[in-house]
């Protein structure tokens, strides 16, 4: 019994030996001086990438009457959020269309998504692995290459230029990658658990239900955050295919800034709202955000 | 007699697989069904659109063969795409590669803070090309004296005025400014997949390359890059296929001008702007031929990798 070490005690003798008390003093120098050069570095990129978002919300809070080309890295004098408003009253259609939109799109594509998932991966069949690159390869598609008889397809079922079209049409072109996520995601799932559901006697349909859905859970909040942001973010489907009642935020941002009447305090704050969903989303479920990011390298 | 027997039951096992696969490819069929139309079948359609010469999206088209595909080698407009494409591709994938790595190697030091730093490098990748493109207008705007603003006053204002430039509208060479919003977006997700490549090696390795004597640059130059390398190929691909079809981010920086023009740009106002839908789709036809090149051999090697 006194034999055996505590956790603690082994934890703090490997920790000892990884760090050693013995280091002489110039090592120690240059141990800190690369520590320094390592922030000083991380601090420098952080700025790159820092800088425009620090912009944005500078102007936006700024009162219209500060708001001039020379002066537009100075502190504003007091904060004032009427451009907020000014953005709002624009943006908030745009808002509602992107919702009605994304929800459905994101729910159903994942769904979809998943029930490919299952049969690619637990019910395969000869050629499956072909279809399977054969839909991956939607994925990588430049739009262009689909634009004009999507146009023409989406205008013959008479959806040209409200939501539903566009809800439709992003539910296919994210076929092949929520596909993918689930597909990678039930590879990890041990065939013999749905093994056993056969033998016991469940069917395919049976088996995803009561075995595989409700183990799925993390696929689909990777899988609905995926579409989520890439439905927000779109921008070609959008413009091609709806019409004004229909527009969704970009397009309607892309317009704010593209006029030359709107002040630029107000564009800016009207595009930090236009992306406060998707960095919130990214903020707080940044994990599942990245898995599925990196699902798009094709790397489960 | 033992032989007949294991031929039933293979026989048995084969009935069963069968009974298998057709609930199978029934339940993944609509996806199947809705990919064969909206991918293959409307790529077929662009292809045979682009064989006519066919004003308006109804016009009755006259088959012209690959009229529009010669027609356009010798469109001047259609080489400052060329140029547009390769210049931003190489300076889009270029830097965001190295930048990728180099903040992949950095945060790959085990210091306190790594979370926070990783988060800010890979934000702007979750809002869309159209933002980014309306707040680098602004960063990037090229006009001069009382109206210098943007990135050039910040430079003017802390003594780096040599740096102050026309970004975009610098003749020749402006796609390259279009390249840097397009750079501050991916390289933090460059730098994610490199950092899960980094993380994927064992810190063995590394010891064993330190017992030997080796200095940390050649560790991370002889050792660990060769084994990331298929990371780079990914980030490539996908870096690559974006840098082809830009569009979005053009538009909200810089709207359609001819020094700015790209493909995609040229098939959307040939196509929306003037009705000439076979010259339009042949631009496209064009890009996705571009794409296909380099992807298509990908994702085949990627099967046939998981495969072994």
């Amino acid at each position: 019994m006194t034999m055996q070490m505590t956790k603690k005690e082994l934890k703090a003798q490997v920790k000892s030996q990884r760090r050693p008390f013995n280091k002489t003093g110039l090592s120690a120098v240059r141990h800190v001086s690369n520590r320094a050069l390592l922030y000083g570095l991380l601090i420098l990129f952080a700025a790159f990438f820092l800088l425009p978002l620090y912009l944005v919300i500078l102007t936006s809070i700024k009162p219209l009457d500060e708001i001039s080309l020379s002066a537009m890295w100075d502190l504003p004098t007091g904060i004032d959020f009427s451009a907020y408003a000014l953005a709002w009253e624009k943006l908030a259609p745009a808002f509602a269309n992107t919702f009605t939109l994304v929800i459905p799109a994101a729910i159903i594509a994942s769904i979809l998504g998943s029930l490919n998932g299952y049969v690619l991966s637990k019910w395969k069949f000869p050629g499956s692995n072909v279809i399977f690159t054969l839909m991956l390869f939607g994925m990588f598609i430049p739009y262009q290459a689909i634009l004009i008889p999507l146009s023409n397809t989406v205008r013959d079922l008479g959806l040209y230029g409200g939501t539903t079209g566009l809800v439709l049409v992003h539910i296919v072109y994210g076929l092949p990658i929520m596909t993918l996520i689930f597909r990678n995601f039930y590879l990890g799932i041990p065939d013999e658990i749905v093994e056993a559901a056969r033998v016991d006697g469940a069917g395919m349909l049976k088996t995803y239900t009561q075995v595989i859905l409700p183990l799925s859970v993390p696929a689909f909040i990777v899988a609905i955050i995926w579409e989520f942001t890439a439905v927000w973010n779109d921008f070609l489907f959008a413009v091609v295919l709806t019409g004004p009642k229909a527009w969704p935020i970009t397009v309607a941002l892309n317009n704010i800034a593209g006029s030359q009447i709107v002040e630029w305090n107000v564009q800016m704050s009207a595009a930090l709202m236009a992306s406060i969903p998707t960095i919130l989303v990214y903020i707080l479920l940044g994990k599942y955000f990245m898995r599925g990011m990196m699902s798009g390298a094709l790397k489960g | 007699m033992a032989i007949t027997q294991a031929k039933a039951k293979k026989a048995r096992y084969r009935l069963k697989d069968l009974k298998a696969w057709i609930p199978a490819m029934l339940l993944l069929s609509p996806s199947v069904i809705l990919l064969a139309i909206f991918v293959y079948g409307f790529i077929g359609i662009t292809f045979s659109i682009s064989l006519n010469e066919q004003k308006g999206s109804g016009a009755e088209g006259t088959f012209i063969g690959f009229d529009n595909y010669v027609a356009l080698l010798d469109d001047q407009r259609f080489h400052i795409d060329i140029w547009n494409t390769a210049l931003f591709s190489a300076v889009f994938i270029g830097v965001s590669l190295a930048l990728g790595l180099g903040l992949a190697i950095l945060l790959d030091q085990k210091f306190k803070g790594e979370g926070f730093f990783r988060t800010v490098y890979l934000f702007p990748m979750a809002i869309s090309f159209i933002v980014s493109g309306v707040i680098w207008r602004w960063l990037m705007n090229p006009a001069t004296g009382d109206r210098t603003t943007g990135l050039n006053l910040l430079f003017e204002n802390v003594g780096l005025g040599f740096l102050v430039n026309e970004w975009h509208l610098t003749p020749t060479w402006g796609m390259a400014a279009i390249a840097l919003p397009a750079i501050w977006q991916m390289s933090g997700y460059t730098m994610a997949l490199f950092l899960a490549g980094l993380r994927s090696i064992p810190d063995e390795v590394k010891e064993a390359a330190r017992m030997d004597g080796a200095s940390e640059f050649s560790i991370y130059w002889r050792i660990i890059l060769p084994m990331i390398s298929p990371v780079a190929l990914s980030a490539i691909v996908i870096l690559g296929h974006i840098s082809l079809k830009v569009f979005d981010l053009i538009i909200a920086v810089a709207g359609k001008q001819l020094i700015l023009d790209v493909p995609s740009i040229y098939m959307w106002s040939t196509t929306y702007d003037a009705y000439n839908f076979g010259r339009g789709a042949t631009l496209a036809v064009y890009i996705l031929v571009s794409v296909a090149v380099f992807v298509v051999p990908y994702l085949i090697l990627t099967n046939r990798k998981e495969k072994r």
